[in-house]
């Protein structure tokens, strides 16, 4: 494996599954009473999030304290953006500080490259911009392996704001490493222009989709999109990309309903829907804590 | 001639300049004499002149660059007259345009007098104000644009570059004013609303990346759009930096119109493409290949190239853009736009264009010294190398190769994308009306 975790491509196939396999062992610990591993005991692992995100930064911080190594959060929220310290300064700060690895939240796309070039650490990206988010797509994908029992041949659709999604991103990449068969469903608008060069399908038809899906990934929507006019109203983006009761109807009978949160309930996904058996949003949460061990395992593990 | 407003009272020597492949024709030599051309050939003879060794080396008449940041007044951390004009020299220019987006802005008559001046008192090369076309360059009201035109900076190229003049009617009055005086507004072609917030080509790369896109569209709808209003008043269009092979179809198209549009291209985007931003030596989002218009794809590449070879696009300007580290070393996102170019300009234009067998030397010359100093209508630069012609001349060694390295640069800044290549081609020494601004490389 790479020495850091900064896009879903990093994954060779045998990688994502070593990593997959990895969880799945890390989470008998997580159902033990003593939750706590010593591996990374006196490892130093930096939360650096330069952008809001308490659930991202609380499951990396459980992972990492789970295994036994020193937290370090720094949030570095406004500081940047208010001419403050640069992103080079404090990653020259943090590389003084010992940091083996430093876990980054930045809203812009390509900082955990940028960080890697002044870091001697692994740098895990835990979503920059609009680019990727690697350990959603990780726990997504083992939620779905633990679901269905395997990803190889299963048809995932990804439906909503593609265009700013780096969770589809990573998803799209690494579901394609595992020989899932992706397709994305958006509003023309919300897709990328070079779409088509992905290793997926599209289609603007939700409807369509649906029956053929083994999951569904609904994808939250930004309010704020409707004022690019990237849609015409929340309300109407519900109608036509929206999952409701009706629609999770049309789905075979064991299809899974995942959804990265934190959701719009009643915009992207109807309450009934997300409350529902089918769906997985809460068991991500939990895998989310497990997927992380398993990165910082074994990107940290063996090295000491 | 005139030799220009500028020159003042220089003392040039006496120089001999032997067996120098004029515009890559046949080995020559050149008496420079009190400023011009004394000789050419057999006739260049005398015992007095100092001897310039030129076997080998390619005669060129000095270069023009239409589109030079030279940064002073205002960010003179990043490049002052002095540096920036140094910098020129090196790359065999003698006459560079300083664009107006200085600060203060160049908008009045006094900002401009005083880029002029400074650029007399460096001496390496005429330095050629380029006025605001608005005031602030805020695409709200004209600037005094006839004071610039008759200041003793004699402004004829006006431009907002770095932004675009989008309001249409603001550009149709423009294109109109400036005939009064033979002016050109030399357009930054950039629709604001399709750019909002962009960060580089919108294309394959951008999608992967997920950095916001800087669409084709957004400067080929300028062009096409000013294209018609010029024809429409009558009056000169200069295009910026075309970067798409769609802008290259609207030049042709209104240039087979007869209508009075020329367009530049820079020297990065008829070597570079989008892709570096995503794999490079240097890593991938590195603000290194941030600039504005964007880096585009390979076959706008291959387009732009053909469009200078064939004359569709005029001439190569450098829109050398100096930043400091700090303004580079950054997040993409957060990263100023812009490269140098003055040093490497005239090599990376032999590897794209030379060394691909698309312009001979006398082309190059065309499109880096002719053209560019007509559609300036700068008097005294892009003359013939005949004799009776102010001695403005650049002599350069194809056959040798450099890695480029940042720090021998005479620009302050090192914001070069080339940084580790390795360029073919080096300017021995460059001449500014008989005098030696470079000589065996060095600034003199």
């Amino acid at each position: 494996m790479n020495r850091h975790l900064i896009s879903a491509a990093d994954l060779t196939k045998d990688d994502a599954l070593l990593i997959l396999d990895t969880a799945e062992e890390l989470a008998a610990v997580s159902e033990r009473s003593v939750k706590k591993l010593p591996t990374l005991r006196g490892r130093t692992v930096v939360n650096l999030f330069f952008e809001d995100s308490t659930r991202t930064r609380i499951s990396f911080e459980a992972a990492a304290k789970r295994l036994s190594a020193d937290v370090i959060n720094f949030s570095a929220r406004g500081s940047s953006v208010s001419k403050g310290e640069s992103l080079k300064d404090t990653a020259l700060t943090l590389e003084a500080m010992g940091a083996d690895a430093v876990v980054i939240r930045h809203r812009a796309s390509g900082a955990p490259h940028r960080l890697a070039h002044w870091v001697r650490g692994s740098v895990l990206n835990a979503g920059d911009g609009t680019h990727e988010h690697p350990t959603q797509a990780l726990l997504d994908a083992f939620t779905m392996r633990r679901r269905l029992g395997g990803i190889e041949g299963r048809r995932v659709t990804i439906v909503g704001d593609v265009l700013h999604s780096r969770v589809a991103r990573s998803n799209v990449l690494l579901l394609n490493t595992l020989g899932a068969e992706v397709t994305l469903v958006a509003p023309p608008t919300l897709l990328p222009v070079a779409v088509h060069t992905w290793p997926c399908q599209v289609s603007y038809d939700l409807d369509a989709v649906l029956p053929k899906s083994d999951v569904v990934m609904m994808l939250r929507v930004q309010r704020e999109r409707m004022n690019a006019a990237y849609f015409p109203s929340t309300r109407e983006y519900s109608r036509r990309y929206g999952l409701d009761a009706d629609r999770l109807a049309r789905l075979p009978e064991d299809a899974l309903v995942m959804h990265p949160g934190p959701m719009n309930r009643g915009v992207e996904i109807a309450a009934e829907v997300a409350d529902s058996p089918r769906s997985t949003v809460v068991e991500q949460v939990t895998n989310g804590v497990t997927i992380r061990m398993a990165v910082l395992y074994l990107l940290l593990g063996g090295a000491v | 001639m005139s030799g220009g407003a500028k020159g003042g009272t220089e003392v040039s020597g006496e120089y001999l300049i032997k067996g120098a492949r004029l515009l890559g024709g046949e080995p020559a030599d050149l008496l420079v004499r009190d400023g011009v051309i004394a000789a050419v050939g057999p006739e260049a003879a005398s015992a007095t002149a100092q001897v310039v060794d030129a076997d080998g080396l390619i005669a060129l008449p000095g270069l023009v660059d239409l589109h030079t940041h030279l940064r002073e007044p205002g960010r003179e951390d990043a490049e002052t007259v002095e540096s920036g004009t140094a910098a020129a020299a090196l790359g065999g220019f003698t006459a560079v345009h300083a664009m107006a987006n200085t600060s203060p802005v160049a908008d009045t008559a006094g900002v401009v007098e005083q880029v002029w001046r400074l650029g007399r008192e460096a001496g390496h090369c005429d330095v050629q104000p380029v006025g605001a076309v608005t005031a602030g360059l805020q695409g709200e009201r004209l600037a005094e644009l006839g004071a610039m035109a008759d200041s003793a900076a004699r402004v004829r190229v006006f431009s907002d570059d770095g932004k675009c003049v989008s309001d249409a009617m603001l550009m149709r009055r423009a294109l109109e004013y400036v005939k009064a005086f033979d002016g050109v507004i030399a357009q930054h072609a950039q629709e604001p609303r399709l750019t909002e917030g962009a960060q580089m080509n919108e294309g394959e790369v951008s999608g992967r990346l997920g950095l916001v896109g800087w669409p084709a569209v957004a400067e080929e709808a300028i062009i096409a759009r000013d294209c018609l209003l010029a024809a429409h008043v009558g009056s000169r269009l200069h295009v910026c930096h075309v970067s798409t092979a769609g802008s290259v179809e609207i030049l042709r198209w209104a240039k087979s119109k007869g209508w009075n549009v020329t367009a530049e291209v820079t020297p990065h985007h008829l070597l570079l493409t989008d892709e570096l931003v995503e794999h490079s030596p240097v890593g991938a989002y590195n603000p290194i290949y941030k600039v504005n218009p964007p880096l585009r794809t390979r076959e706008d590449v291959e387009a732009l190239r053909q469009a200078l070879a064939d004359g569709t696009i005029d001439c190569v300007a450098t829109d050398h853009a100096p930043h400091p580290v700090e303004d580079k070393e950054t997040e993409w996102d957060a990263a100023a736009m812009g490269m140098i170019g003055l040093e490497t300009a005239l090599s990376v234009v032999q590897r794209a264009m030379v060394d691909t067998g698309l312009l001979d030397w006398a082309g190059v010359a065309d499109r880096m010294s002719f053209r560019p100093a007509r559609i300036g209508r700068l008097d005294g630069h892009g003359r013939p190398l005949r004799p009776g012609e102010p001695a403005n001349l650049t002599l350069y060694d194809p056959s040798v190769s450099r890695l480029v390295e940042p720090s021998g640069f005479a620009s302050r800044s090192r914001n070069t994308p080339y940084i580790g290549m390795a360029l073919p081609g080096r300017v021995v020494a460059t001449f500014l009306r008989g005098r030696p601004t470079v000589l065996e490389g060095k600034l003199q």
